[in-house]
């Protein structure tokens, strides 16, 4: 019976031990439905990040666990509780869409446990809900088209038609562009999400407005869709296209296929860029295409980020996973080396980073691909840090 | 007013309105001669769209595709009958629900397996892929009109097919009383199977239309099946009349609601409060309406005679 007893005595420290010698980690993305080519693509970033790390953090191994939100906040609640209840994760990353993150912020940060965004950045997120748990990998919501604003402002248009999803991150969008374009905004339209795909009445009214461009936000495969009907409805000329997040490396190989050249010079902004010039977007981008043999979307060059963030906060307090605050300090300082380079995080725990503005364009391969046209921030923050009790 | 606006948004609501009709008409069929609730329809729908754009890329022409996707879905939809459908007649509607439910699940994830998680962008023969000025200012996209000349067509069509043929007046007949139709020596089976790959047809010709607007994608039938339950509840259960009109009205409610609510909210209230408010009340003003439907006539608009 004695015996028994230390045998059992022992294998609980064994399996005590063989706990703590990992980092658990928690991915929530998109991997059914038709966000699933963002979410497939974050896996693929994630998988890359870990096997470039040698599968280890500050010595210990790494157990990486993907949960799938199904495109609803309902669904990604439910699997973030699961991440930090029943598997109990030291981090939970990912999250592609706003409402999702929204409704699961708070099971992750009333565990004790890091949030990190490898996406979304709504606006609350950002101020008043801001949370010493909290990073981004990203950026806050209104700041891409914050920097697109300024490059209307820049091109001398006069107004512009907006056309975004009605939901959180759509909503952010119209307000970071109608916070920096000093033109005139003809109409706003907001549309159901993420069901409706047929623009045919909004483009009618866009055009109707007689408005001098189009600004538009469409992530995924929305975007696809967006970009075929403003092609169909022949506004090339009449009502040039303006856009953040709604062409990317995911729908580029499709434009690509189905030869649906007007995509080609069409323009937008962006923190990143595959050729962003620093040694770590080099070995991302090429070891991805040698993997998967196509261009990594800006979803999985955050999503490769997300990780070494988390490496570098296991790094530097080594392996300890007690210690919160010297692991919350090493994040906060953002000394790990990014894909789209160097960049600070602000008292909110969201980047400060300089924007670029992409263009369209076919790589030496004939590939479709984008390049940096101009640098539009050099070191960006986001308006919601001062509504952030932190400092 | 702007009425050239509303002579494009009347037309792109027509062109939404045929859409449907034709994923309704075959929900309608199934739902009304077979009384088999199917869910999976929407996935037929996808299906349809997946085969097309696929073949597009084999076959070169988008044309040529729909042509040879049609007889293919239409298989698809006899095998699902035959392997799913038909093994659920006997049970009771929840059974339907679940049984196809599941089949849902299945479809989806089949095309995911098959087709990679991004989807198809369909591209469209230079001719189908410009404008035209039907007068000035009313830019029409040529791909629009066709959908809609089809849409008219396969309706035209199948009120011939209801109305005036042999197959149409058992069709007719077995919504009324299958039992006695089976009991005058018609093989009832062989006709299930017809009208339900017949609907599989419609629902895919549905899904290869919009394709080349929206792309093809998984989960794109799960959108489109509500609203047509929501057509045949309002034009009524088995009736192809009443999903024609219905289909139509919905069409229409839906984009003038898009297109002009916030304009009309205005007038009520500022701005801002409307631009949040119009697309809330548009997305829900079709299930408003059948809501109203439903209390003044439970059996929609137009319910087929005897049951």
């Amino acid at each position: 019976m004695k015996r028994l007893l230390s045998a059992a005595l022992a294998a609980t420290m064994l399996t005590g031990l063989a706990q703590a010698a990992e980092v658990k980690i928690g991915f929530v993305t998109t991997l059914t439905t038709g966000g699933a080519v963002v979410g497939k693509d974050q896996e693929k970033a994630v998988n890359l990040a870990i096997e470039h790390m040698g599968g280890k953090m500050g010595g210990l191994d790494i157990n990486l666990i993907f949960g799938d939100d199904g495109f609803k906040p309902e669904t990604g609640k439910q699997v973030t509780d699961k991440l930090v209840k029943q598997d109990n994760v030291d981090f939970v990353a990912g999250y592609i869409w706003s409402h999702v993150l929204l409704a699961s912020r708070k099971s992750v940060l009333d565990a004790g446990k890091f949030l990190i965004s490898a996406n979304a950045g709504p606006g609350p997120v950002a101020g008043k809900l801001c949370h010493e748990n909290f990073f981004s990998s990203s950026w806050q919501n209104d700041q891409t088209p914050m920097a697109m604003g300024e490059v209307l402002n820049q091109k001398g248009v006069k107004s512009i038609y907006v056309i975004a999803p009605n939901y959180a991150a759509g909503k952010g969008m119209v307000a970071g562009v109608k916070r920096t374009f000093k033109g005139e905004i003809l109409g706003v339209d907001m549309t159901t999400w993420p069901t409706q795909l047929d623009f045919s009445a909004e483009l009618a009214k866009a055009k109707a407005s007689g408005a001098e461009g189009l600004f538009v936000f469409y992530p995924g495969k929305a975007g696809g869709a967006f970009m075929k009907q403003y092609q169909q409805a022949g506004l090339k000329n009449s009502l040039p296209l303006y856009t953040v997040f709604s062409v990317d490396a995911l729908s580029l190989p499709k434009f690509q296929a189905a030869n649906f050249t007007d995509v080609l010079g069409s323009q937008f902004t962006q923190q990143w860029d595959p050729t962003i010039d620093n040694a770590q977007n080099k070995r991302f981008v090429a070891d991805f295409r040698a993997k998967h043999g196509a261009y990594p979307s800006f979803y999985a060059a955050q999503a490769y980020d997300s990780m070494f963030l988390i490496q570098s906060a296991v790094d530097a307090v080594g392996g300890d996973l007690t210690n919160m605050d010297g692991m919350r300090a090493a994040m906060k300082s953002a000394s790990y080396s990014s894909v789209r380079g160097d960049y600070t995080y602000g008292n909110n725990h969201m980047p400060i980073q300089a924007f670029y503005l992409r263009e369209v364009v076919k790589d030496s391969g004939g590939n479709w691909t984008t390049k940096i046209v101009q640098t539009v921030y050099d070191a960006h923050q986001d308006t919601y840090a001062k509504d952030c009790s932190m400092n | 007013m702007d009425y050239t606006l509303l002579f494009v948004q009347v037309l792109n609501g027509l062109q939404l309105g045929l859409l449907l009709f034709l994923v309704a008409s075959g929900l309608t069929l199934v739902f009304g001669i077979l009384d088999f609730v199917n869910l999976a329809h929407g996935s037929i729908y996808m299906i349809g769209a997946f085969i097309c754009a696929s073949l597009t890329f084999v076959l070169g022409n988008f044309l040529w595709a729909v042509l040879v996707a049609l007889p293919l879905t239409g298989i698809v939809g006899y095998a699902l009958e035959r392997i799913v459908a038909r093994n659920l007649y006997d049970k009771d509607h929840l059974d339907h629900v679940l049984g196809t439910f599941g089949l849902v699940l299945v479809l989806d994830t089949s095309a995911h397996i098959l087709w990679g998680p991004a989807g198809i962008t369909v591209p469209l023969p230079l001719w189908l892929d410009g404008q035209v000025e039907l007068f000035t200012g009313a830019v029409i996209p040529v791909f629009r009109l066709l959908i809609i000349g089809t849409g008219l067509t396969v309706a035209t069509g199948l009120f011939w097919l209801v109305n005036y043929t042999r197959l149409g007046m058992l069709i007719r007949a077995g919504a009324s009383n299958r039992t006695m139709v089976s009991a005058l020596g018609i093989d009832i089976q062989t006709l299930f199977a017809l009208v339900f790959a017949l609907g599989a047809m419609l629902s895919g010709l549905a899904g290869m239309l919009i394709a080349p607007i929206t792309g093809a994608n998984i989960g794109m039938g799960g959108q489109i099946i509500i609203t047509a339950f929501v057509v045949i509840i309002i034009g009524g259960i088995g009736s192809m009349k009443g999903a024609f009109i219905a289909a139509i009205i919905i069409g229409l409610i839906d984009t003038l609601g898009r297109s002009f609510l916030d304009t009309l909210f205005t007038l009520i209230m500022n701005e801002n409060a409307a631009e949040t408010a119009a697309p809330a009340v548009s997305a829900m003003m079709i299930y408003i309406l059948m809501a109203v439907i439903l209390a003044v006539k439970p059996q929609g608009l137009f319910p087929p005679k005897v049951r």
